[in-house]
């Protein structure tokens, strides 16, 4: 099932006007933030389908800008997150897709700054939920209806028993684990859906894990 | 975890419990909170619905200019006359309007089950509120039971306009509210099902079709009319009227309506009211072009 709390219907508290356009948007940019885990220099933000059809009307732009900027979705500074990207220095542009895409709320956002670069690809599914389709090439199968965490490592030995061993000295119940890599001895990512929404202390546990570089994680 | 609304009411009439109940311990169950957890959280949303519903009485105005101001006229005009559809009616209407006006605006509001469908469960709750009288627990109950519904819909077909047309919000939205306002009114859980099941058969093939693709016209008017829906569905419901079709069937037949449904009329502002000359007018003038080519 898609939807698993009742909070998903009645709710989410957000900044007007769409809870798929504004709300879901918002989410998928503060996900690319996290994983990112600062705030970026410039960002490429493409829209598919409905996203890219009406996205000045909806907001949607303020609302993925608002996510990089690590803004929840009821946070009012939604609405001159444009403005306040660009003061902090953000180079920003949107470009509307004309490829068919499979979900008609997707959005494929591409940050980074000098030491770093990040691409992901989300889609909003209605309500304000969104799910991660993709991440820096890495197809993932995120289903959005458990809490996850999303580990970028090294593909080394080691690395993917430190993640394990921190959750469960946290007592913190893996519900699907996926591991993949570009290529041997590379970059890899590990998704991690769980039961129940992670502390902050038990991601900064994880940040200083042997061979992970980024985490971020996903509430439901 | 009920899967639709038959084992939703079996569960709450072998239990003999309130459907807001189940829909309580469900969400304790999933989320390991407890009792207290669960209805605070939910009585945040409900303040929040509250605020927007004030706010929209004072009289807001959207960034484009083509929303606002529309639930002051329809409370204004209830002090000086009747109104022919009753006051309870149309005080939904505006509070509803009022909700989605506020959202328009770009304004803080609780999303029920979508944002462009935010005005039908507010607006049904604060009028059904000045005649029944509930408490406050009673009000946040009837969160839990428009959520009920509308985790239904949203599993089994969906919520999103882009996805099923104005059906799969609106028609959500209004349903939700129809099942809430007969549990409010003390009717039984299966009178609930009903309730939703005529407001989103009358609902059905609603098409998605924002002019300029914003969250403002057709959307506010159409919560009006979700509400009014969803409180004479209700008002059937409890007088013992039930939908041939049954609830759950009413739901699929809503997803596979959405399916077969155009992208034209899944809000892409390419078709409907969108696509008509003044729609197109509008259109242009908030972008300061016309960026719709047929």
């Amino acid at each position: 099932m898609k939807y698993r709390s009742v909070f998903d219907i009645i709710g989410p508290v957000m900044i007007g006007p769409s809870s798929s356009h504004t709300a879901g948007a918002a989410r998928i940019g503060r996900a690319a933030r996290h994983l990112f885990g600062r705030e970026p220099k410039y960002a490429h933000i493409y829209l598919y389908g409905s996203f890219a059809k009406t996205y000045k009307g909806h907001g949607t732009d303020v609302a993925i800008i608002g996510g990089l900027l690590d803004y929840e979705t009821f946070d009012e500074r939604i609405r001159e997150s444009l403005v306040t990207a660009r003061k902090n220095g953000m180079k920003i542009r949107f470009h509307e897709e004309d490829a068919h895409t499979d979900h008609p709320n997707t959005a494929k956002i591409k940050i980074g700054d000098d030491d770093g670069e990040l691409e992901l690809v989300g889609i909003s599914i209605g309500g304000g939920k969104a799910e991660i389709t993709e991440l820096n090439g890495f197809e993932l199968r995120l289903s959005g209806s458990h809490p996850a965490i999303l580990l970028i490592h090294n593909d080394r030995y080691g690395a993917i028993a430190s993640a394990t061993t921190i959750l469960a000295k946290n007592e913190i119940n893996i519900g699907r684990m996926e591991v993949s890599r570009k290529a041997q001895g590379e970059q890899a990512l590990m998704v991690i859906e769980v039961d129940q929404n992670i502390d902050d202390s038990v991601l900064n546990e994880l940040e200083r894990a042997d061979h992970i570089t980024q985490v971020a994680k996903i509430s439901d | 975890m009920f899967r639709n609304v038959a084992e939703l009411v079996e569960l709450a009439e072998s239990e003999n419990i309130q459907l807001s109940e189940v829909m309580i311990r469900q969400e304790m169950e999933v989320k390991q909170l407890t009792r207290e957890e669960v209805f605070q959280h939910m009585e945040r949303n409900l303040d929040v619905m509250e605020k927007a519903v004030e706010d929209g009485l004072k009289g807001v105005k959207s960034h484009s200019g083509l929303t606002g101001g529309d639930a002051v006229l329809i409370q204004n005009y209830m002090k000086n006359h009747t109104p022919l559809s009753g006051h309870l009616l149309m005080d939904a209407v505006s509070k509803a309007v009022a909700t989605n006006e506020v959202n328009a605006a770009m304004g803080t509001i609780c999303a029920t089950p979508t944002a462009g469908s935010a005005g039908c469960v507010p607006g049904t709750l604060f009028a059904v509120k000045n005649q029944l009288n509930p408490t406050r627990e009673q009000m946040v109950r009837y969160l839990f039971t428009s959520g009920a519904f509308g985790f239904v819909v949203a599993n089994n077909a969906s919520i999103s306009g882009a996805a099923g047309g104005c059906q799969a919000e609106v028609g959500s939205a209004a349903g939700m509210a129809a099942a809430a306002i007969v549990e409010m009114a003390g009717g039984t859980p299966s009178q609930s099902a009903e309730a939703m099941a005529i407001t989103l058969k009358n609902m059905l093939g609603l098409i998605c079709d924002p002019v300029a693709g914003l969250v403002e016209v057709p959307c506010v008017k159409r919560n009006a009319m979700g509400s009014s829906n969803a409180v004479v569905a209700a008002d059937m419901a409890l007088a013992g009227v039930t939908s041939r079709i049954p609830c759950d069937e009413v739901i699929d037949a809503m997803y596979k309506v959405g399916q077969r449904m155009p992208s034209a009329f899944r809000e892409t502002a390419q078709g409907g009211l969108a696509a008509t000359p003044t729609g197109r007018e509008l259109e242009a003038k908030v972008y300061g072009i016309s960026l719709k080519k047929e």
